[in-house]
């Protein structure tokens, strides 16, 4: 046998124990059961878009569809917007999402978000709407868990001692280089980047392990589809952690087109700089803001609270094919 | 030669970095929620054998390290040198003693090696795992303390000492673990 057809005996088989193939399952009708109690509509978006996200953060795959590129979305957001705009009330959805090149211990480049979006409610009440799900979830371990609530710039300085509204590149840069192991070498003055390094490798990493943390109030510079605070100096925009994973992302969605589009335009100025692919901006979306009603969004990375609930920590485990069986 | 992105970063492969090359030990993935990721990987240096961690910004390009693995036939020494002949080619290197270091003790002649390569010139000579080497002196064995498993110390025909059991002799051939240095057993 060659080296390939050795690996290929050896790798067909799923990854996942048949215990996360069926606890996948298991939450998946659990999450219907969820939206169904609350009127909540399930609706189903293409992953085929002739647009792409502009996050220079998010690389999509191109694919190609009669001939044409179209790219595979990196979540449902774009569509399901449209969906609100065009008077869908409140709606969720279950699907596959891709991101290029994001592979390690807690991602895949294709992995399933549960993403919803509740019209008319307040932020704070979609937060308690995320925590009562993961408390549901599984066999509802993660319910006992306690809950901590942070304002993003309060939990910088609790644990680094730095106000991350204010400080400059330098100032955070000299943050990163007393904190042990490497820090990048991110050039400019830019503190958007260094803030990144701090959350992912100091921030993060010190969150209570078997405790929900939820973060709020966003540096405005990590709004993406956010809105901005009153004081514009921070977003609309929150994260929950299980343990020191973050497992998912919401807004008080930005329904100003115009504002939307400046800051489309200021992402591809920066994929344009960085070298990377610039596709070209989902116009629909754009003319579908305008119609948006007030509305809160998040999406959850199922497979990491899979991973919390089977109590194993790497994706890998709860996948039934990682990209390298796929 | 070729750039590698972070995205095509995993164990083994090997990159340049402040002008040594490099192999990535392990490579670990690391985004916040949204925004920059992050790629934090150990690296091997190729020359020093220190590892050391670096974290680079993901989709960063690093250049690649002509290094390759070859497998080549150990031929002489001449006081300076050991020389090496690739079974295919013919082609013939020269490694110096500080790229030989202790493998110098376990190579014999017509062995096949595996050598690693930067830019053609060989920067690290690993001898086969077994070798098969005559013993030139070792005293004499005492009959009936087999048992109790002792050993005594052997030169080989390389240079090298290893601990063999008392009844090994003068002008016998055993085999040796070249990773651990111990005595495997002996050779009719």
């Amino acid at each position: 046998m060659d080296p390939v057809e050795a690996r290929v005996a050896a790798d067909w088989r799923p990854l996942a124990g048949w215990d996360a193939v069926r606890l996948r399952a298991r939450v998946l009708a659990q999450a219907r059961a969820f939206f169904a109690e609350r009127g909540v509509l399930e609706v189903d978006t293409p992953a085929l878009s002739s647009a792409a996200n502009s996050d220079p953060a998010l690389q999509s795959l191109a694919s190609r569809a009669r001939g044409r590129g179209h790219y595979l979305h990196t979540s449902p957001e774009f569509a399901m917007k449209r969906m609100l705009a065009a008077g869908s009330g409140d709606i969720y959805q279950v699907c596959h999402v891709f991101r290029d090149g994001e592979r390690g211990r807690y991602h895949n480049p294709e992995f399933t978000l549960l993403e919803w979006y509740r019209v008319g409610v307040t932020m704070a009440a979609l937060i308690d709407e995320v925590l009562a799900f993961i408390a549901v979830a599984g066999d509802g371990t993660l319910g006992a868990w306690p809950v901590h609530r942070w304002r993003y710039g309060a939990l910088f300085e609790h644990t680094l001692g730095i106000d991350p509204l204010e400080a400059s590149a330098a100032d955070l840069r000299a943050c990163a280089e007393r904190q042990p192991g490497p820090a990048p070498a991110l050039g400019g003055d830019d503190p958007l980047p260094w803030l990144d390094w701090l959350m992912a490798a100091c921030v993060q990493p010190a969150l209570p392990p078997r405790a929900l943390t939820v973060i709020e109030d966003y540096p405005a510079g990590q709004a993406a589809l956010a809105r901005l605070s009153h004081d514009r100096r921070t977003a609309m925009r929150f994260e929950v952690f299980c343990g020191t994973l973050e497992l998912a992302n919401g807004y008080q969605e930005l329904d100003d087109p115009v504002e939307q589009r400046r800051r489309f335009e200021r992402d591809l100025a920066v994929r344009r700089a960085r070298g990377l692919d610039v596709a070209p901006l989902d116009e629909r979306l754009l003319a579908a803001l305008a119609h948006l009603p007030p509305c809160c969004g998040v999406a959850l990375g199922l497979d990491r609270l899979l991973m919390r609930l089977a109590g194993v920590d790497s994706i890998d485990a709860v996948l039934a094919f990682p990209l390298e069986r796929a | 030669m070729t750039n590698y992105s972070t995205n095509e970063f995993r164990g083994g492969l090997k990159i340049m970095l402040d002008g040594d090359p490099y192999a990535i030990v392990e490579n670990e993935f690391v985004k916040p929620g949204k925004g920059q990721a992050f790629n934090r990987v150990k690296v091997r240096n190729l020359l020093t054998a220190r590892v050391v961690e670096r974290t680079f910004r993901s989709g960063e390009s690093v250049e690649g390290a002509d290094v390759v693995d070859t497998q080549m036939q150990y031929l002489y020494n001449d006081g300076e040198f050991w020389h090496f002949m690739d079974g295919q080619t013919f082609e013939q290197i020269a490694a110096d003693r500080k790229v030989v270091g202790t493998a110098a003790q376990w190579l014999k002649e017509e062995d096949v090696c595996d050598l690693t390569l930067w830019n053609g010139a060989p920067i690290q000579v690993v001898p086969p795992n077994f070798v098969e080497l005559r013993i030139t002196v070792t005293d004499p064995g005492v009959r009936g303390d087999t048992a109790q498993g002792g050993t005594k110390p052997a030169t080989l025909e390389t240079g090298a000492v290893v601990k063999v059991p008392l009844f090994i002799e003068e002008g016998e051939v055993i085999r040796v673990d070249t990773r651990s240095g111990e005595y495997v057993s002996r050779v009719k």
